[in-house]
């Protein structure tokens, strides 16, 4: 029992930078724009996050400059996207290799140093980051669906023309919602290299940033779901690790890939009924928008 | 990543999010598109001391050496200590020596084009830091048999191709006495990176350190599939404590799990470099490896033109692997004992691998007192006794 709720807290604390991660990209997608960039923009913040930390001991401080500098880039892709209207695809991935080779570059004076760990006041103990991160989903769902914000969001995602009709910025609304999607994301990869792991190494977040990308898509963009999605894929990690160490005859290979496989499998069953995608997708989502048309 | 690209970037976008989110899934489970130092960064070319534009006459200049590394000499860890001796082989030979590296070499084709550029820019001894590197040294070798080249890790030679390596067991052996005298739960976890006989050795002669301590002890093993990657690591740490392991020791290159060991309040170990400032108080010590006897034999050879092909295998005796930032915590017998092992290993008195000792099933692998041979240790494919979970894709 003591060792299921172990594994419960590992796979919360596993599952938290997604979280964070799929939230920002919610808000971002909502807005009808898609940013491939999350990975790039999760390496830009845990290298700023860890640089920062390093500089000032202050990990509140290093988790706001790593959603700072990902807040920022994010809305150069904005700019590109909204205004210049540059496809969203190609822009979201010309986002990430840069993230990645910027990080890298930036990051290599970093990656002798460490930050001081704190320790842990019990095992059940977590960093307040993550209780922050289930308020946020509480709020983004609040947001999206009792809030008039929220409506004017969804609306601008939905049919961006019919908002502009109604006298909404349509592309002040959405650089807003990129460059809060873009925070949020960064928060996550901050995370990771601030809390997680203090340390910085070159593509330290592996695979995070799309992994988020996919559960945002799982979560049919509803906070709530991405919460779910997010745990559960924390879950299943944690899970063969806790398998493997219990000596459980499977391949490693297998297991390692259980986390993917476990997503792809409920991004399956969930698009199976189109009606759960269609009542919930953003319409507009990687259309380029003119607003003179 | 241009394969990426091209696949994405089509005339026609997927009008459904769902296929990009596939697509972004499977590039999640793809190293090649997470942009791992191994696998696709740029190799950049960078030399320790800037080249002379004109080149001087042969005879006159000093011997040209060049290493290719797998990762970026920054990783704290593998790369890192290959750079390290890098640069005290060249202090020791100083105007003798002009030494260059590249960082990031794949372990793929480009290896080879690396490697062979190496050779064009006149360096008469090449050094190849990983095991992937063997077929395109071999290659490479076959072709320019005036020089010379050492490829770590790696089993086939040539007329001028040697192989070297560290018997890291040694090390992971020490470690393992530390272990076994620290931990309270007699449990012990390994975090693995990939089921090959050097890290199956590790985990094994680790779990022999610590058994004979406490004959009693056991050790789990976590595997994560990699050799860098710190999110995952960290996490297979966390699992391996959940299970009531109270002492970490890994086979990866970061120190995650050390600092994983740090939050919990428990114990861990450094690995292939001095790591204890990543954690220092679960740091109990670090078993390192010193390349830099080596790089001055290999260059030494080259210089004096007694430079022979051979299979290289160099442990405490010849100070390529030691125990190093030994934590107060460690009782001083304990240190005494690791003080006396080291001594034994290095005039001979005394055998890691020595009988009896029997496999995880039970079966003696090594009668009493019989040593194990070097083909034994090179080919390991079995857990040892006190080893816990079935081998991966073992027999």
């Amino acid at each position: 029992m003591n060792e299921l709720l172990l594994l419960l807290g590992s796979s919360i604390d596993s599952g938290t930078p997604l979280l964070l991660a799929a939230l920002g990209l919610i808000i971002n997608e909502r807005s009808g724009v898609i940013n491939l960039g999350a990975e790039g923009l999760m390496l830009i913040a845990a290298i700023t996050g860890f640089a920062t930390a390093l500089a000032t001991k202050n990990d509140a401080l290093a988790l706001l400059a790593g959603a700072g500098a990902a807040a920022v880039f994010a809305a150069l892709l904005g700019l590109l996207v909204i205004w210049l209207n540059a496809n969203q695809y190609a822009t979201g991935l010309a986002l990430s290799l840069f993230g990645s080779g910027f990080s890298a570059f930036v990051g290599i004076r970093y990656t002798q140093e460490s930050l001081a760990v704190a320790s842990h006041h019990g095992p059940y103990s977590h960093h307040y980051l993550v209780y922050v991160a289930v308020l946020l989903t509480l709020g983004l769902s609040w947001f999206l669906f009792r809030a008039k914000a929220g409506l004017v969001l969804r609306a601008v995602g939905e049919s961006p023309e019919a908002a502009q009709a109604l006298g909404y910025p349509v592309r002040l609304i959405r650089l807003a919602a990129v460059v809060t999607g873009g925070a949020l994301v960064g928060l996550a990869g901050a995370y990771v290299s601030v809390v997680s792991t203090p340390l910085w190494v070159e593509g330290m977040i592996a695979g995070k940033g799309w992994i988020a990308l996919a559960l945002t898509t799982f979560a049919t963009w509803r906070p709530a779901r991405a919460l779910l999605g997010a745990y559960l894929f924390g879950g299943v990690t944690m899970l063969q690790l806790n398998l493997q160490g219990r000596g459980v005859n499977l391949p490693v290979e297998l297991l390692t890939a259980l986390p993917y496989l476990a997503t792809i499998f409920v991004l399956v069953l969930i698009s199976k009924n189109p009606r759960w995608i269609a009542a919930n997708m953003p319409t507009s989502l990687g259309k380029p928008f003119y607003p003179g048309a | 990543m241009p394969r990426l690209l091209d696949r994405t970037i089509l005339p026609t976008f997927p009008e459904n999010a769902l296929s990009v989110t596939l697509l972004a899934l499977a590039c999640a489970a793809q190293p090649a598109c997470s942009k791992k130092p191994s696998s696709d960064a740029v190799p950049a070319l960078s030399s320790a001391t800037p080249a002379p534009l004109a080149a001087e006459p042969k005879a006159a200049g000093p011997l040209k050496v060049a290493f290719a590394y797998v990762g970026p000499v920054g990783d704290a860890g593998w790369t890192y200590a290959h750079d390290k001796a890098r640069k005290e082989a060249e202090a020791a030979f100083a105007g003798k020596v002009k030494t260059s590296f590249v960082e990031n070499v794949p372990e793929a084709a480009d290896a080879e084009r690396v490697i062979r550029d190496m050779v064009e820019q006149g360096n008469t001894l090449i050094f190849g830091t990983t095991f992937g590197y063997m077929e395109p040294m071999l290659k490479v070798a076959s072709d320019n048999p005036k020089v010379h080249f050492e490829h770590a890790t790696g089993y086939k030679t040539a007329v001028n191709l040697r192989t070297y390596d560290s018997r890291t067991y040694e090390g992971a052996y020490l470690a393992g006495v530390v272990a076994g005298s620290m931990t309270k739960s007699k449990t012990l976890g390994v975090v693995g990176s990939i089921p090959i006989p050097e890290v199956i050795r590790n985990i094994d002669s680790f779990t022999l350190g610590a058994q004979s301590v406490s004959p009693d002890i056991k050790t789990k093993v976590v595997w994560v599939g990699k050799w860098f990657d710190p999110p995952k690591e960290g996490e297979a740490a966390q699992a391996l404590l959940d299970q009531g392991a109270d002492v970490l020791m890994q086979n990866t290159d970061s120190s995650a799990v050390l600092q994983t060991a740090e939050k919990a309040g428990k114990f861990a170990f450094g690995w292939d470099s001095d790591m204890s400032k990543f954690g220092p108080h679960a740091h109990l010590a670090s078993a390192v490896i010193n390349w830099a006897p080596y790089y001055k034999k290999g260059i030494q050879d080259a210089l004096d033109g007694s430079w022979k092909t051979s299979q290289v295998w160099w442990g405490v005796k010849d100070g390529a692997i030691d125990l190093v930032a030994i934590s107060d915590k460690v009782p001083a017998a304990t240190k005494a004992k690791i003080d006396e092992l080291k001594k034994g290993l290095k005039d001979g008195s005394f055998t890691i691998w020595k009988g009896p000792i029997k496999d995880q099933a039970g079966k003696e692998v090594l009668k009493a007192d019989e040593k194990a041979e070097d083909k034994l240790l090179l080919g390991i494919n079995f857990y040892v006794k006190g080893v816990e979970g079935k081998l991966p894709s073992g027999k």
